[in-house]
């Protein structure tokens, strides 16, 4: 060995690179902790609690805000859940119909309807189509209109989701449906859909996290009281007392469903990577 | 090869005429007429690529035959106006990945076929499935998911799985080519017992000892026509073609062959 005491690079002087990078995260850490103390000290505490932590505010809102106004928001996501899953499904099978048309006329209805802020169809809903159809009503009131506008905008996403599911179904699975005397509705019934279910289980509760939050523009169809869900209900209270507690109650009431969703799914995913291995 | 009616007696119950396939340019099967008996084992022997899984796959449909006609128990499958899911009843195929179904128990994997198909109830469906659970060896497995079981007893299922709908045909696709080798005794075992019993069979495989010892006859493909039709003996015994010794000798010594091609190039 006649290498050995050459260096691999060019000693220069200065910092090793392990020294670099500890001081790379310790300045990371500094601006962490410098922007945490400016927060706190330039926030002034006590407008902010009094604004929004007013413990009697929020002990009025029970349990109106759980009995009412979170029922009604859950009944509006797993309404408009329930029509998305039911019109996705279709668009999925027509985007993968052997007929032209299908296809396209599901593609174009993807397109729109992921282009679309949701805000825009419940305006839609709410104002256009009473208009243009005049008498007719949408079966269910407010509920209807719910579930049929955020179905609407559902339905684009988890068809998408729902055919990416029936195209990760390995090939072989029709296959021996088929030879089995299958036909092909009752084979993708039977073996491929459930097959795809379990494999978009995951994305398919993302989407009823975002529809759940999706639900507060409900208020902008107009509502009675009876039909308040959280934002509706929170920024009500807030108007009346004047002060905010109502809104960050509302808040945590939404949390109270998402993060434990969110740790559903994380979980699922967790068990359909274990799966694959 | 020449006659166009059904002989009854003799009857065909597989009948392949004039057969090809082309996916795209490429012409896979260029010309195939084969029948197949009642009661008859025939193993299609070839290199890969030679069409034998096509063939195979074209006798239930699984490919639709560029040109030709395939009749099964008398039933042409490639008139467009047959009820191919009825054919397809009474035509078991057992393929190379086993193709259970994951989401379903292992006699779930029996029942719902012959439920969704069939139209059995419940019980007479729970009935035939035990019977073959049985009859391959693995009624202990029956309500197990196919991800808990060896490649071998997965393969064991597919085929009772195929059994179940009382098939009067089984088409066997390199049923044990995806198995470790100490597995593949047991599924050759099943396939033994059912020519035993006269089923009818048509066998696409590399075991060469299974098909000199079961199967009444062999057929080696090459190029997407058969090259030698006759019984075990003469075709794997004694070949008459250059092209089916040659591929035999590859297949039974490997390393013999790769010095025999080095001789036979310029």
């Amino acid at each position: 060995m006649t290498g050995t005491d050459v260096p691999l690079q060019p000693k220069k002087k200065g910092l090793t690179r392990r020294q670099k990078r500890s001081l790379s995260r310790g300045i990371q850490y500094a601006v962490f902790v410098a922007a945490v103390i400016a927060f706190a000290v330039a926030a002034d505490w006590d407008r902010l609690a009094n604004q929004f932590a007013q413990g009697d505010i929020a002990r009025q809102m029970f349990p109106d805000v759980i009995t009412l106004a979170l029922k009604n928001t859950v009944l509006y996501t797993v309404s408009g859940f329930v029509v998305g899953l039911v019109l996705g499904m279709v668009i999925a099978l027509m985007r993968l119909s052997s007929v032209g048309p299908y296809r396209w006329l599901a593609g174009v209805y993807i397109e729109i309807f992921r282009g679309l802020p949701a805000l825009l169809i419940f305006i839609f809903i709410g104002v256009a189509v009473p208009l243009a159809f005049p008498g007719t009503e949408i079966p269910g009131g407010t509920y209807g209109k719910v579930a049929l506008a955020l179905g609407l905008v559902a339905a684009a996403y988890m068809a998408e989701t729902i055919r990416a599911g029936i195209q990760a179904v390995p090939k072989g699975q029709m296959e021996a449906a088929r030879s089995l005397g299958f036909s092909p509705a009752r084979a993708m019934i039977s073996i491929i859909i459930p097959q795809a279910f379990r494999i978009i289980l995951p994305p398919l509760t993302n989407e009823l996290v975002l529809l759940f939050k999706d639900s507060s523009l409900v208020l902008f169809l107009g509502v009675t009281l009876e039909e308040r869900e959280l934002s509706k209900f929170g920024r009500d209270l807030a108007s009346q007392t004047a002060n905010s507690t109502p809104i960050l109650v509302a808040g945590l009431c939404y949390l109270l469903v998402t993060i434990p969703l969110g740790f559903v799914v994380r979980r699922m995913e967790a068990k359909a990577q274990e799966a694959v291995k | 090869m020449t006659e166009k009616t059904q002989t009854p007696g003799a009857r065909a119950e597989i009948d392949v005429r004039g057969l090809h396939k082309s996916f795209g340019a490429n012409e896979v099967l260029r010309g195939i007429d084969l029948e197949i008996k009642q009661g008859e084992v025939v193993c299609v022997i070839g290199p890969s690529g030679s069409g034998k899984s096509t063939l195979l796959r074209c006798v239930n449909l699984l490919e639709e035959p560029s040109k030709g006609q395939v009749f099964v128990g008398g039933a042409e499958l490639t008139d467009p106006d047959v009820d191919i899911d009825a054919v397809r009843r009474r035509i078991g195929m057992v393929f190379q990945q086993f193709n259970l179904f994951p989401h379903l128990t292992v006699t779930e994997n029996l029942t719902l076929p012959q439920r969704r198909v069939l139209g059995r109830d419940k019980a007479a469906a729970a009935k035939v499935a035990a019977e073959n659970l049985e009859r391959v060896g693995l009624s202990e497995k029956a309500s197990a998911y196919p991800a808990s079981l060896s490649g071998g007893q997965q393969q064991r299922v597919a085929i009772a799985r195929a059994l179940a709908m009382g098939p009067d045909v089984m088409l066997f696709d390199e049923p044990t080519s995806a198995l470790d080798p100490e597995l593949v005794g047991d599924v050759l075992a099943v396939m033994r017992m059912l020519a035993n019993e006269g089923m009818t069979m048509m066998v696409v495989t590399h075991e060469m000892t299974f098909a000199r010892e079961v199967a009444d006859r062999v057929v080696f493909m090459d190029g997407g026509v058969i090259v030698e039709d006759g019984t075990p003996d003469q075709v794997i015994g004694n070949p008459r073609h250059e092209r089916t010794r040659h591929f035999l000798s590859r297949l039974l010594d490997p390393a013999m062959a790769e010095v025999e091609e080095e001789d036979s190039a310029p």
